[in-house]
């Protein structure tokens, strides 16, 4: 097997893909939004629970590749316990880190476990998998509520 | 082009059972593949086995000449010049008409209309024909294994028209519920839209039957042949239905061509689709009078390279001989199906009894996505997804699959080839 393939499949990645964290529905989230990614049918609810700012809980729910899966339940490992504009600069980096790969170990910086994603980057088709968990919490935060989706396009036959 | 039979079951040998080994020794695969330049390319070292032709096939040498043949030597505007260019770009054009009739067994060449692929055909038949004829509370019957492209525009019929889409059910092997689909073409049922070999399944659906039922209550059949024309001989006449649409590139040839055929009586009564050049008698501000079919219904400059790759197409297909040719593939298919079985955890979908071409399948645990990265690698193309037939997957209770199909350059070392990436899956994921 490609090094590739097992730098994309890193061990944690098959754990969190196969045994989610969070893998729930939160009883009185403070707001829910969510994800859709047609291409492979990932589909997935964000729950989050929000005391002043800082969240308090986060919980999501779905179905999806591993990648996508494996993606939502280290983000809400990550997240709990920080403030929302934490979360959304750590999606800053996450993005970089997503897109770029590691880059030595710049983007790898203040990424916690999030660092087991730090093979994507290698494909490309997959990090829109990687990313719907965090469009959804921008979404979920940003309080707009709507179904986001990663194509605005369809994909055929 | 010689020995023309229907696109129905048996003449694929599938129920009788009577295609053996020799069959297919007489079909020189090597020879087939040496036509497909991109099967020698590389993917990450690894050599290309391209499992996804149900999605796109690939082009043989022959298409690809004729399409810069055309270019080269005779492109110019067709049906207008009077110069010498003009003259050969016609006879090219109109000569891939002609093909495109034989190839179907259609009666007259004009109707034959070309389109940008099944997908605008369809769309061609509900606004024109439908618009015409489906009124408030008819009746458009589809089934529920249609690809996105044969149910959307009756869809959008119907919201125009206040009319009712209806759905025909199948079976959990995916094969059509014959009696149900009889039952729901009633008095109102004005169009019936039917794929005859299903995208995912593979099913390869009754459509001399279906038609019977239809006619005899007074519904037109729109057959959708995308997938059928690069493994079933076709004879539209034999089968009977009204309408037969399909695209080029899923039989060898282009992109951005395909075929509507339509009956003669019906394309002549029917109304323009698009208005514009060459669709046209005559012209002043106060009155178009229309030209006849097809060039009725081909508005602007058609896309002639295109045409003339179609027909190459087509001369490739007629070059092998069908017998062999669907023995081979009957041959690959039944040993895919074997091999996947035997992988553990896997099971296939779409398990109907006449079946062409396609291996869709799930794998516990595993979602498709991931199967299709990591046999990628490998050098092996699937496609993984909903396959464009969301409401097939729901039926299905399934949100995807993984699907290899084949096309007349695959053989049993691309079959081993999947299963040995299939066993990497399995090493990572189970």
């Amino acid at each position: 097997m490609s090094s590739e393939l097992r730098d994309l499949y890193q061990e944690v990645v098959i754990d969190h893909a196969r045994h989610p964290r969070n893998f729930l529905k939160l009883e009185n989230p403070t707001c829910t939004a969510e994800g859709f990614n047609p291409l492979c049918g990932d589909q997935l609810t964000l729950y989050v629970k929000l005391a002043e700012g800082v969240i308090e809980d986060i919980a999501f729910q779905g179905d999806g590749c591993a990648i996508s899966k494996a993606s939502a339940s280290l983000m809400t490992t990550e997240l709990k316990g920080k403030k929302q504009e934490e979360a959304l600069a750590l999606f800053g980096r996450v993005h970089a880190l997503l897109t770029e790969g590691p880059k030595g170990e710049e983007n790898l910086e203040g990424v916690g476990k999030l660092a087991a994603l730090s093979g994507i980057w290698e494909f490309p088709l997959r990090v829109k998998c990687a990313t719907l968990a965090w469009h959804t919490l921008r979404n979920a935060l940003e309080g707009t509520g709507a179904r986001i989706s990663t194509e605005l396009n369809n994909h055929g036959s | 082009m010689t020995g023309v039979q229907t696109g129905s079951v048996t003449s694929l040998g599938l129920a009788d059972g009577q295609v053996g080994g020799n069959d297919v020794a007489d079909f020189n695969i090597e020879r087939v593949c040496q036509n497909f330049p991109i099967l020698r390319e590389k993917v990450y070292g690894k050599q290309l086995v391209y499992l996804d032709s149900a999605a796109t096939s690939q082009k043989p040498q022959g298409v690809i000449d004729a399409m810069s043949r055309f270019l080269l030597k005779k492109n110019a505007n067709v049906h207008r010049g009077v110069h010498h260019l003009a003259e050969r770009a016609t006879e090219a054009y109109e000569g891939a008409r002609v093909k495109a009739q034989r190839f179907l067994n259609a009666e007259h060449a004009n109707e034959i209309v070309f389109v940008r692929g099944a997908t605008e055909a369809i769309n061609l038949v509900a606004q024109s024909y439908g618009k015409k004829h489906v009124g408030e509370e008819d009746e458009v019957l589809i089934t529920a294994m249609e690809h996105h492209s044969n149910i959307v525009p009756w869809q959008m019929l119907c919201e125009q028209k206040n009319a009712r889409l209806r759905v025909a059910p199948i079976n959990d092997n995916g094969e059509l519920l014959l009696d149900e689909f009889e039952r729901l073409i009633g008095r109102k049922t004005k169009l019936v839209a039917v794929t005859h070999v299903s995208n995912v399944l593979g099913t390869i659906n009754p459509i001399r039957h279906i038609v019977e039922m239809a006619h005899a209550r007074g519904a037109r059949v729109l057959v959708d042949g995308a997938q059928a024309v690069p493994h079933l001989k076709i004879d539209v006449q034999a089968l009977g239905c009204d309408f037969y649409v399909f695209s080029g590139h899923k039989m060898y040839g282009p992109t951005g061509i395909g075929v509507l055929y339509g009956r003669s009586e019906l394309l002549e009564e029917m109304p323009p689709y698009q208005g514009g050049g060459d669709m046209i008698l005559s012209v002043s501000f106060e009155k178009t009078v229309y030209n006849v079919p097809p060039y009725k219904f081909e508005a602007g400059t058609p896309n002639m390279a295109g045409a003339v790759g179609l027909g190459a197409a087509i001369d490739f297909l007629a070059g092998l001989e069908h017998e062999a040719l669907a023995a081979h593939e009957k041959e690959v298919l039944a040993y895919g199906t074997r091999m996947l079985s035997a992988v553990p955890g896997l099971r296939l979908v779409g398990t109907a009894h006449a079946k062409a071409s396609v291996l869709s399948f799930v794998l516990d645990g595993v979602h498709p996505h991931d199967i299709g990265t990591i046999l990628d690698r490998e050098g092996v193309a699937i496609r993984t997804g909903h396959h464009c037939a969301q409401p097939l997957m729901s039926r299905l209770d399934i949100p995807a699959t993984a699907r290899a199909s084949l096309g007349c350059y695959n053989t049993r070392q691309d079959i081993d080839a999947l299963v040995a990436g299939l066993d990497q899956v399995r090493e990572l994921f189970q």
